[in-house]
């Protein structure tokens, strides 16, 4: 580009001066090239060994057969991915359809998407009074959200537990307000599970959010309600699309994780509801079918790539700003 | 045709903050700001200005007074009811819209039908003069794109008062020179009432029909361009527009609707009244410009002599060790008539020197 710029600014016909300049260029382009990859080199050397080559194992497991005693026999099998749409007969070993493992999926998408949706409705007000207060008084705000991140996720799982439980508190407050004459059961369910999930995810909706919001600049809500918008007007117009890029960055957060949360469900589900985090570690444990459990992990990664791309082109259709 | 009223302020006092840390940003302000009228809100920073432009806009709310639009008080109005829109210091355009969406805004807000708000988004471009670039986003703009799209956006909206809080701060000389003009075309033209917030005194005397000159959350003086500038009222007017010699003098006696008053080295000065002091001492602003120098008086000796293009400015010394400034306009051949060192006459004309009240 530097040398189209140089070869376009002088009109005679290329000269030698000119060959000269952009040879050093290329020259000083390779260097600095060189020295790119030696800076880059490490960060590649980490993802390379911590992230892809898992991942190539898990991708080659699962086209294998599943030992007895765990582990896998080296042989090709397309097994578990039938094994995830259809169970074998045990007495014919004829192949039906069977729902219960995309019942499992379809269930945590829906959590998944309910606990996005709600740390959005819940965190999004949340992160605009954090931002919207005096500059000397938001570092408290933020220390309250992170405070939670103090304990062990395992120790406030459990504390929804004492709140949830047929005598917890929330049952025993609804019961002595008589709202309810007998208490509701809400441990063990899907509901308990969204919850549980909410909580442990509403800080990283809000912390995206706070901090796009935090930059952004007034002046355009005051510009704004000088054009005649409401309240509401500028809420939807100007300081969401201006907060996008936190608001994208926080469902990605929530969603993603929330999608193969293990602990939530197995604590506060009770083994009863499954979710895809649960199903996977059931296979490398008690199941002892490795191939299975690695198809379902990739089936659970094609499934954020599917929700990330849509995204991605859903958000920058819509205003380019995602990119910015 | 009597002018109207477009804006009015009445007492308006605005106070940010409470208890020792208060400030007074507005202190119990009255001005009327008439319709069709290019009015300059003139000060240093701090003065006030802005606080008064954004109290008119509905930014803030007055601590004490009222605001009235014409003729209708609109103090607790939320600003999207009120009939005045702003290009703001810093333009405000909105980064996630193109240059029509930022324009159309405004309309589309107060339900303007979308043919109607097309039609209004090409006619501001072409008054601004940026037909074509409707669809470049904010960001692929230069500064005096930006300032004219926020002119545009403002303007869609037909408003009965335009307000301006220095807009063309930003803009660099050139630009700025040429955006003046322009500015002042544009008010006359479309007839709007522009309330212009600038710190900037060129800007202030080159398009106003009349200046506020504010300091310290009062108005200092209210008038043209020409009365803040040859007949500012105080010391402060005096010496923040323009430049300004501050003479102490003893006055003398009144003399054909002068007041003779004699200052250092004997010089003596005729110079126009201020309120009923008619005795003792009095300090006289005059302007450099206004003052004669003439070869071979004995008032004083030339101690510095900056040559600035059109003019040299010297730096006087009179008897008792005060300066005087006075600027010569450059002969043809660019030539100055006196060097450092020079022994000067000075004569000041009657009525170039005012006595100021305080």
């Amino acid at each position: 580009m530097a040398e189209a710029v140089i070869a376009g600014s002088v009109p005679t016909p290329r000269g030698t001066v000119e060959q000269r300049v952009s040879a050093a260029q290329a020259a000083a382009e390779r260097v600095s090239r060189r020295t790119r990859w030696a800076l880059i080199a490490p960060a590649l050397i980490v993802i390379g060994i911590l992230g892809i080559a898992p991942l190539i194992i898990i991708l080659i497991y699962s086209f294998l057969k599943p030992g007895a005693y765990g582990g896998v026999i080296p042989e090709f099998s397309t097994n578990a991915y039938v094994q995830f749409l259809f169970e074998k007969d045990l007495f014919d070993e004829s192949y039906h359809f069977t729902t219960a493992h995309f019942q499992i999926y379809a269930r945590s998408l829906g959590l998944a998407a309910f606990t996005t949706i709600g740390s959005l409705i819940l965190g999004f007000p949340t992160a605009y009074f954090m931002a919207t207060r005096p500059a000397h008084q938001r570092n408290f705000w933020l220390f309250l959200i992170t405070l939670p991140f103090w304990s062990n996720l395992l120790i406030r799982t459990f504390a929804m537990f004492v709140l949830m439980r047929e005598e917890g508190i929330v049952n025993n407050s609804l019961l002595y307000l008589s709202i309810l004459e007998e208490p509701i059961r809400i441990m063990y369910t899907d509901t308990a599970i969204g919850i549980a999930l909410l909580y442990s995810f509403l800080p990283f909706m809000v912390l995206p959010i706070y901090a796009s919001l935090e930059k952004l600049d007034f002046r355009y809500v005051e510009a704004a309600y000088d054009l005649y918008a409401t309240r509401w007007h500028v809420l939807w117009r100007i300081i969401v699309p201006l907060s996008k890029p936190g608001i994208v960055a926080g469902c990605l957060l929530v969603f993603i994780p929330a999608l193969g949360a293990y602990v939530t469900p197995l604590l506060v589900g009770g083994g009863k509801s499954l979710m895809i985090g649960n199903l996977i570690a059931l296979q490398f444990a008690g199941s002892r079918n490795w191939p299975f459990g690695s198809a379902a992990s990739l089936i659970l990664m094609a499934l954020v790539m599917i929700a990330l791309y849509v995204y991605v082109r859903y958000g920058t259709r819509k205003s380019g700003f995602a990119h910015g | 045709m009597t002018s109207l009223a477009a804006v009015e302020a009445q007492g308006v006092t605005k106070v940010f903050g409470v208890g020792p840390d208060a400030v007074r940003a507005l202190d119990t302000v009255s001005v009327t700001i008439r319709e069709n009228e290019f009015f300059t809100l003139l000060g240093p920073s701090g003065c006030g200005k802005t606080t008064l432009l954004r109290l008119i806009a509905g930014f803030e709310l007055p601590t004490a007074g009222d605001i009235l639009l014409h003729g209708q008080s609109v103090a607790d109005q939320p600003p999207y009811r009120r009939a005045v829109n702003t290009v703001f210091q810093s333009y405000a355009l909105f980064p996630h819209m193109t240059v029509a969406e930022n324009i159309s805004f405004g309309l589309e807000m107060r339900g303007v039908s979308r043919a109607d708000a097309k039609k209004t988004v090409d006619e501001m471009l072409v008054l601004v003069q940026m037909s074509g670039l409707g669809g470049r986003r904010p960001s692929q703009l230069s500064g005096g794109q930006q300032q004219r799209v926020a002119l545009a956006r403002a303007l869609a909206n037909h408003p009965k008062v335009l307000l301006l809080d220095e807009p063309l701060s930003a803009l660099d000389l050139k630009l700025r020179q040429g955006m003046r003009s322009e500015l002042k075309a544009l008010q006359k033209r479309t007839g709007i009432t522009f309330i212009f917030v600038t710190h900037d005194q060129e800007e202030a005397l080159t398009m106003s029909d009349r200046i506020a000159v504010m300091n310290r959350g009062q108005i200092q003086q209210l008038g043209s361009a020409l009365d803040v500038y040859e007949k500012p009222v105080n010391r402060f007017v005096a010496d923040f527009i323009g430049d300004t010699n501050f003479v102490i003098v003893e006055i003398i006696g009144a003399e054909n609707g002068w007041m003779r008053c004699r200052g250092a080295a004997g010089l003596e000065f005729m110079a126009s009244p201020a309120g009923n002091k008619k005795s003792g001492s009095a300090t006289l602003a005059i302007r450099p410009e206004k003052i004669l120098l003439r070869v071979g008086g004995n008032h004083g000796e030339i101690v510095q002599s900056v040559y600035t293009g059109t003019d040299t400015n010297y730096q006087v010394r009179i008897g008792d060790g005060s300066g005087l400034n006075v600027r010569v306009q450059n002969a043809v051949d660019g030539g100055s008539p006196f060097t450092v060192g020079d022994k000067v006459g000075i004569d000041v004309p009657s009525g170039a020197a005012r006595m100021l009240q305080d």
